[in-house]
């Protein structure tokens, strides 16, 4: 049999996913007996040129990570579409937009003033900030075009396959790969994942009933490490978040950040995490219920964490 | 044609849809810019229904349900009072205008109450002016 010709690729991504891929250890071996990686641009040294002559579906799989927020990762995605036979979008940003799509909150102005101004750190006399293009003597040198809205890589071009997760789970990555070497892919649009319905089903803390007199951040409370997290007012997204990956972080006296995406059917997680801290909040009277509420500084990025290019709002009207 | 504020009535259906209707019945006269949407109980309006009916083309949301303490379910309605204010609080950052969102009591006999409350809303959104989604585009067109 040939090798399955498998490229990936990062686009506006931490680098946290590649270490997610390498992650599954001598099960790497498998894969490139399986597999003839042709693109990898953090471990291989294939240029974009190399890519553009590669004939159309000449890819068969290409995992994809990173969100798409400027005009070069638009440029790849679109163009690793071609030329792949099934394209996976690898991770929580590809997926949904992950912690880049926060900048959502945001325009390019904004970005650029607080990151080449405002912070203290920074040291620009000359105001400077990324240009497009600019006339050197040398010639005409050009950068990628900043977008102000992040995209999702399913609001960029058509998407196979979703792998979950912030950076997914070894054995979220392995269900994929080893499904790739088998030929035996789920059908097209499907979320490779252990099927499970919550976080807090495979979280082992008890569960009772939630009523909620004030929120923490983790570092503000010793939590008790038996008892359900959102019980105890830290918010963990597990009630909203779909499960697969086992609940590493709330074994590891962490809230759930949501990165698996939602639980099916629900379209927004944001929203529908929101609805449900809500509901536990235990109190009858409007002003203390506005003082507990007080405690949730950041709400859109508590909420949002990975998903807001995917909700329904995808962006502030700033 | 002018503007005209429009927006979406959320009422539960056994106080302020009743309130609703004792104000027509009543022959009291009030803006007609409420669309209204009868929903078993105020606790029914999830915050993605508010999202869903901004995206939709409204430019406000009024939320009305039973006095608290009055709820046909015994309780839903102080769920609905949790969740408005901490959806108003992120919608905020989001830039949308919290008054464009408004929850409020009206029983069965509030029949003036209920012409009162959609006649301030109506003001109100129109002093805000059309909600204009953006439906994820930046300033700078579609990038």
């Amino acid at each position: 049999m040939a090798k399955i010709k498998l490229a990936l690729y990062w686009a506006s991504s931490c680098g946290g996913c590649e270490i997610a891929q390498l992650q599954i250890g001598e099960k790497l071996l498998k894969l490139i007996e399986a597999a003839d990686i042709v693109f990898w641009p953090v471990a291989i040294d294939v240029k974009y040129k190399d890519v553009e002559a590669m004939p159309e579906k000449s890819i068969d799989v290409c995992l994809f990570n990173g969100a798409i927020r400027t005009s070069e990762q638009e440029h790849m995605a679109k163009m690793l579409r071609d030329k792949s036979k099934t394209m996976i979008a690898y991770g929580a940003c590809a997926n949904y937009g992950g912690i880049p799509g926060l900048g959502n909150l945001y325009n390019r102005e904004m970005i650029f003033d607080r990151a080449y101004f405002e912070t203290q750190s920074t040291d620009n006399e000359k105001k400077v900030t990324p240009q497009t293009s600019i006339d050197v003597p040398e010639g005409k040198l050009s950068l990628p075009e900043f977008y102000d809205t992040v995209k999702s890589l399913p609001q960029t071009v058509d998407v196979d396959f979703i792998i979950p997760g912030c950076p997914p789970e070894e054995k979220t990555t392995w269900l994929a790969l080893e499904a790739l070497i088998q030929n035996k892919l789920p059908p097209k649009g499907s979320i490779i994942s252990h099927n499970v319905k919550a976080v807090c089903d495979d979280c082992p803390r008890t569960k009772n009933e939630k009523k909620v007199k004030k929120f923490y951040r983790p570092f503000e409370i010793e939590s008790d490490p038996e008892v359900c997290l959102l019980e105890q007012g830290i918010l963990c997204a597990g009630v909203a978040t779909a499960g697969g990956c086992g609940a590493p972080c709330p074994k590891a006296n962490m809230p759930c950040t949501g990165c698996y995406g939602p639980v099916k059917g629900v379209t927004d997680q944001g929203v529908h995490f929101l609805g449900a801290v809500a509901s536990i909040i235990d109190s009858t009277d409007p002003e203390e219920i506005a003082k507990i509420i007080d405690d949730i500084a950041d709400p859109a990025g508590t909420f949002y964490r990975y998903s807001l290019p995917d909700s329904m709002l995808r962006r502030a009207k700033v | 044609m002018s503007w005209e504020p429009k927006i979406v009535g959320f009422l539960c259906n056994w106080c302020s849809y009743r309130g609703a209707d004792l104000a027509g019945t009543s022959r009291i006269h009030f803006a007609p810019n409420v669309k209204v949407i009868r929903v078993p109980c105020s606790t029914r309006v999830e915050p993605s229904f508010v999202i869903k009916a901004f995206q939709s083309g409204a430019d406000g949301v009024l939320i009305l349900g039973c006095h608290p303490g009055d709820c046909h379910y015994i309780e839903g309605n102080y769920k609905t009072m949790r969740r408005v204010p901490l959806l108003k609080k992120m919608l905020k950052q989001f830039g949308i205008e919290p008054e464009r969102v408004r929850l409020d009591w009206v029983s069965a006999s509030e029949g003036q109450k209920y012409a009162t409350v959609v006649n301030e809303m109506t003001e109100k959104v129109r002093e805000l002016g059309p909600f204009n989604a953006n439906n994820g585009e930046g300033q700078h067109g579609k990038n």
